[in-house]
Formats: C-alpha cells, sequence, structure tokens
C-alpha cells in the first residue's frame, strides 16, 4: 500500500493542471474570502450639501451647547461623502451618475432644532435607474438619519430629565429669550406652603385653598418619585428595545464562521475530486485488475486512496487557513483541534471520494460526479432554520446528516472557535467514513 | 511431462448468461497455447479466471493467482511514470526478493533498457505492450497469460513481440495466448483451444485441428472457419 501511496505522490507531482487546480484554487478561494471579510464593502458615493453655515452649527437646548454637526458625522461613516457646494450641482452629480445619491443639509435645520418645535427635515436624492443601487443608498442612509435621530433623540432626553428634576427639586432653567430662571421646585414649594398653611389661624379662608395647593404639590412630587423622569423619557424615546439572547453555541464571530466554511468547502473539493478521482484512474489505466488480482486487496486499495486524499487535503487546507490567518485572527492556540478536525472531515470526503470513484470507470466522469453532488450538499448543509418550512428544514437536515459537509463545518467550528462539542461531530464524521467504505467496497464487486 | 497449470471444469455465469461451459485445460511447461473463437466466445473469461482476477462459480485452476503471470489486453501500466519506475512499482508489489536485480533483468529481456527513464505514455504500442508483458513476468511466473497480445500492433512490432514470446517458450514458460489472429494462432502455438460460446470445441495443435476438419485444398483460416460451421457455429 505503501508503494502505491508513493506512486499516486508521484503522479500527482507529474500532474500539474491538476496539482494546480487542487492547491491554488482553494488558496485563491481563500485569499478572496480574506480580502472581503477584512476589506468590507464599498461605501456609497453621496453627495453632500450643507446649508447650515459653519457658525449656525451649536444650537442651544435649555442651555446647553450641542453642535449638530458632530450628529451629522455619524451619517458619514457609511457613505463616501462627496462635498458640493448647492443643491442644484448635487442634483447634477446624482443625473451624471457621478454618485449614487445626494444628501442636502438645509439652511434652517439648526433653527428648527434649536425651537423643538416639530421636526427638522434633510433632503435625500437619489437615482432610481439601478433598483440595487437605489436601495443600497436609500437604506444607508435611512439607516444613519436614524441612528443621528437616536443619538439626538438622546441628548434631549438627557436635557428634559435635568429640566424635569429642576422642577422637582429647584435649580436653574434656561428659557429662550428670559434666559436663566431660578425654580423653586415642587418639594420647596410644599414645605413652604405648610409653612404658610401652619402661620394661618385655623378658621383662616385660605387654608383650604392653600390645603388644596399642597396636595397638589405633593402628589406631584409622589408622581415623579414613583416615575422617574428618566425611566419615564427614557421609555417614550425608545418604547421597544431588543433584548438579544443567544441559543446553541452561537459564540462564533460571522469572519470565523466564514473561514470555517471556505476551509470546509475546499476540504470537499480536493478529497472528493482526489479520492474519486484516483481510484477511477486505476480502473482508466486499466491496472485495477492486475493490482486486486493478489497485490492489493480491494479494501487496502481503498483504505489508500482514502487516506492520500485525506493527507493532500490537510495540507492543502492547513496551508490555506495559515493563509485565512492573515486576515482573520485565528486562535494558533487552538491548531491542535484544527488538525483532528480537518483530518477527521477529509476521512469523511475520502471515504465519500472513493465511493463515488467505485461507480464510475474514468476519471472524468468520476470528477464530474464528485463536482455535481458536493454543491447541492454544501448549499443544503448552510441553510439557515427558519429560511424554509419546518417539514423541508428537517428533510434537508436528513439530507446534509448523510454527508459529510455539515458535520465537518461543525467540528472545524468547534475547533476554530470553541463553538460547542467537537466530539459529536467526530463520532458523526467516523460514522461516515465507515457507511461509504462500505458503499465502496460493494461498488467495487460490479468491476470483477 | 508433469502439466504447469491444469484447469477443470470451468463454468462462469453473467446472470442468465452462461460465459464458460465446463471448459478444461491443462498444459506443459513451455507450451504455446493458443486461445481462438469467435467474439463473446469466452477467451478473456477463460485467461481472467487462470489470472485469478475473476473466480469461477464451478470448477477449478491447479495454480493460485500470485504464481500465473497476466498481461490483460490493455496495457495496465501507469502513463505518466517512466518504463522503469512502473516495473519497480509492480515489482515491490509482487514482493521480488531483489527489486533491481528484476527490473534490470527485464529491461535487458525487453531490450527497453534504452527506454528506461522514458514515461510509458511516450511509448509506441509495440514498447507498451512489451512494459506491460515484462510486468507480467515479474514475478517469474512458469506460466504466463497474454489476453490478444498482438491487438493494435503493426506487423514489425508484432514480429518482434512473437521473437519475445517465443524466447520465453524455449526458457521454460508456458504461454497461454488469447487472439483474434487466426494466422498466429496456427504459427506459434502448439496447442489450440478452440471456445464457441463458452464451449471448448477443440483441444490439440493446428495440424490436428486441420485434419478434423478434413479437406487438404483449404488454409488455416478456411479450415477454421469450416470447423466452427460444422459445429453449429
Amino acid at each position: 500500500m505503501r508503494w502505491l501511496f508513493l506512486k499516486d505522490l508521484t503522479i500527482l507531482r507529474r500532474s500539474p493542471l491538476l496539482v494546480a487546480l487542487l492547491v491554488i484554487y482553494p488558496i485563491v478561494i481563500s485569499v478572496l474570502i480574506g480580502f472581503a471579510l477584512s476589506a468590507g464593502p464599498d461605501k456609497p458615493k453621496v453627495a453632500f450639501v450643507n446649508e447650515v453655515p459653519a457658525s449656525e452649527n451649536i444650537i442651544n437646548l435649555g442651555g446647553e451647547e450641542v453642535d449638530v454637526s458632530k450628529y451629522a458625522d455619524q451619517i458619514f461613516e457609511s457613505i463616501d461623502p462627496v462635498r458640493v457646494s448647492s443643491r442644484e450641482e448635487a442634483l447634477k452629480k446624482v443625473e451624471d451618475g457621478e454618485v449614487l445619491g445626494a444628501l442636502i443639509i438645509p439652511a434652517d435645520i439648526t433653527d428648527k432644532l434649536d425651537s423643538g418645535l416639530g421636526s427638522a427635515q434633510v433632503e435625500v436624492i437619489y437615482n432610481a435607474e439601478d433598483p440595487l443601487k437605489r436601495d443600497l443608498v436609500r437604506n444607508t442612509i435611512k439607516s444613519q438619519v436614524q441612528d443621528a435621530n437616536a443619538a439626538l433623540t438622546k441628548r434631549f432626553t438627557e436635557l428634559a430629565i435635568r429640566d424635569l428634576n429642576t422642577v422637582l427639586q429647584g435649580g436653574t432653567i434656561n428659557f429662550p429669550i428670559r434666559g436663566d430662571v431660578d425654580i423653586l421646585g415642587l418639594q420647596k414649594s410644599r414645605e413652604v406652603l405648610e409653612q404658610a398653611r401652619d402661620e394661618l389661624p385655623e378658621d383662616s379662608p385660605a387654608r383650604p385653598e392653600i390645603e388644596r395647593v399642597i396636595q397638589f404639590a405633593g402628589l406631584a412630587d409622589f408622581g415623579l418619585d414613583l416615575f422617574p423622569p428618566e425611566k419615564v423619557l427614557a421609555a417614550v424615546g425608545e418604547p421597544i428595545q431588543p433584548k438579544l439572547t443567544e441559543v446553541e453555541g452561537g459564540r462564533t464571530p460571522l469572519d470565523a464562521f466564514a473561514v470555517a466554511i471556505a476551509v470546509t468547502v475546499s476540504l470537499m473539493f480536493v478529497t472528493l475530486l482526489l479520492a474519486a478521482g484516483t481510484l477511477a484512474a486505476e480502473r482508466e489505466e486499466n491496472a485495477f485488475l492486475r493490482l486486486v488480482r493478489g497485490l492489493v486487496s480491494k479494501t487496502g486499495l481503498l483504505v489508500e486512496k482514502i487516506g492520500l486524499a485525506a493527507f493532500c487535503s490537510l495540507v492543502v487546507t492547513l496551508l490555506m487557513m495559515c493563509g485565512l490567518a492573515l486576515f482573520v485572527g485565528l486562535d494558533f492556540g487552538r491548531a491542535g483541534f484544527w488538525v483532528i478536525a480537518l483530518a477527521a472531515g477529509a476521512l469523511a470526503f475520502g471515504a465519500m471520494g472513493v465511493a463515488i470513484g467505485a461507480l464510475t470507470r474514468e476519471v472524468r466522469a468520476a470528477s464530474l460526479l464528485a463536482f455535481m453532488i458536493s454543491l447541492p450538499i454544501a448549499f443544503l448543509a448552510i441553510v439557515p432554520s427558519g429560511a424554509v418550512s419546518p417539514a423541508l428544514y428537517d428533510v434537508i437536515r436528513v439530507v446534509s446528516a448523510l454527508f459529510p459537509f455539515k458535520p465537518t463545518l461543525a467540528a472545524l467550528d468547534a475547533a476554530i472557535n470553541d463553538a460547542g462539542s467537537l466530539t459529536t461531530p467526530l463520532l458523526h464524521l467516523a460514522a461516515l467514513v465507515a457507511a461509504f467504505s462500505l458503499a465502496a467496497r460493494l461498488a467495487l464487486r460490479r468491476f470483477v | 511431462m508433469e502439466p504447469v497449470l491444469e484447469a477443470e471444469g470451468l463454468v462462469k455465469r453473467f446472470g442468465d448468461r452462461e460465459a464458460l461451459r465446463g471448459v478444461s485445460l491443462s498444459v506443459a511447461p513451455g507450451e504455446l497455447v493458443g486461445v481462438i473463437g469467435p467474439n463473446g466466445a469466452g477467451k478473456t473469461t477463460l485467461l481472467s479466471i487462470l489470472a485469478g482476477s475473476q473466480r469461477p462459480d464451478e470448477g477449478e485452476v491447479s495454480r493460485s493467482p500470485g504464481e500465473v503471470g497476466w498481461v490483460p489486453q490493455q496495457a495496465a501500466l501507469y502513463g505518466k511514470l517512466t518504463v522503469e519506475e512502473n516495473l519497480r512499482l509492480f515489482a515491490r508489489l509482487e514482493k521480488c526478493p531483489d527489486v533491481g536485480a528484476a527490473v534490470d533483468g527485464m529491461l535487458e529481456q525487453t531490450q527497453l533498457g534504452d527506454r528506461r527513464h522514458s514515461p510509458v505514455a511516450e511509448l509506441s504500442g509495440g514498447n507498451r505492450q512489451r512494459v506491460n508483458i515484462a510486468i507480467g513476468l515479474l514475478p517469474d511466473p512458469p506460466v504466463l497469460l497474454l489476453d490478444e497480445p498482438s491487438t493494435a500492433l503493426d506487423p514489425r512490432q508484432r514480429e518482434r513481440l512473437w521473437e519475445f514470446i517465443l524466447a520465453l517458450s524455449k526458457g521454460g514458460t508456458a504461454v497461454i495466448y488469447s487472439t483474434h489472429n487466426v494466422a498466429e494462432a496456427e504459427r506459434y502455438a502448439s496447442q489450440l483451444a478452440v471456445l464457441a460460446d463458452g464451449e471448448r470445441l477443440f483441444s490439440g495443435s493446428p495440424a490436428e485441428l486441420e485434419q478434423t476438419v478434413g479437406t487438404s485444398d483449404l488454409d488455416f483460416e478456411e479450415a477454421f472457419v469450416r470447423f466452427l460451421h460444422d459445429q453449429g457455429h
């Protein structure tokens, strides 16, 4: 078996096109995924007109000076702003296709914000010629304006809470035009009124009226004590807050999970194609019958092909992971687990590959069959629950469990990201190795 | 002389079809046995069973597969390996005691020493067949089975191949070969086994086959066709 293994390695070494496909292809994929993960999406170009004079960017909210331009900067986080001087110029750039859209901040925005009456408006212009671009610009700007709104709302709420607390406890509130005004506060008002009431004669006609005002002040104090302004206004400003709870592991960041998927896809292609191809090649070269008439047992031949494919794909995918580690932070302290997961996945894919190779007589047919089978099983394995009906998802789960992609992905995810148990997918893969090896052994019977 | 290979009552079925029906054969050392017959007669099946690459449903063969050299019809070689690498690989798989000596011996015997570093894919059909035969001879078997060895060879290559096979026979190796070329059977075989529809119709020398037909004005090929016709084929 050792000599067959070395023979196959020699043949691979002399097949540069095949090696290029099997080695360079996954490495290119890994580099592309790495760039995609680290670079992120391009920001859409948007023309930006700020009609507010620089000196008027500051608004006064209850005596607090707030720089509105600070909140406008949030919008620029997701767009590439092209600053222009007028609305007309912005509109022309949109029409000419130089920018995907335009964002116009009108001159009266600070006045409207300053007055605290009604909403201020910004204008968004976008080109609807391309639906994809249209939606990208619309959603990006809408989302960022909402974020800016939320930030401003939070600031408004803080100021309102401060003023309400002053109304309760007393202090200074700044009013437009009038400036700072001393407020006695409900609590002190009550104390003053109680003192005034006590100084009045018992039969004073003013006493019941003062009593009513004291009761009002007491109720207001009690109410504000029971429903603190900071809680009430926070609830008004953000009535619905999402409470995020993760179930079933889920500690894997998206980019690290993408690494697991990229490596599993490469492992699948390399192992399946090698195992199926090298076994089919024995028949294509007419050597199969010569080998199995006493030189090598059929089971030994299958073991050799599985081992060869698993060894080569393990090397390739380990290199690939090292390449991906340049872009995504991978914990090299878990490298031992990577090797275990990759080896188990490679053996399972190898067993599946020889089952495919045992069904075919030619390398081309084996490769085509391996390719045709691998794409759907990879696709099915990453369909998330909820994306299809529960019954269909159950079918997909069963089908995915019959092939090595999903357990390999789970094993790699556990190995790379410490997400979930590594033992369960390893046992699953071991069962698949046995099942596919048996299927391959049975399939070989028809060629003798 | 003690037979070097004996097969007794070989039967092989593929589904409902009987490819071999109780075929027996006895081969002496150095004998050249030609297995001839029309298409589908069972020639390749017989050689595959004698080689041990197929099991008979009934009957038995006196030697185990490891004791019989087998050269399949199509060259069973690795095209990307050189002549020497192919020989070395199979010598190792055959567990030859001295791999280097076995390879050198075969290169000398097949006169392919000057092509030892050539990839098999670059060899002519004749040279490829010689390597194919050399691999069958690596374990130094007392019996060599050749399945249509001269197919796809030009006359010159065929002539050189037969020189090689005759030399083997003279050296004491029994050679059993199947062929469609009746002239090759007449010219080189010391014993003929005529098969048709899985049945052995005749066993004897080419001259005995001509005598069986009973006319002297026919050449061997015509006599062979007449024989088949007389036997209902």
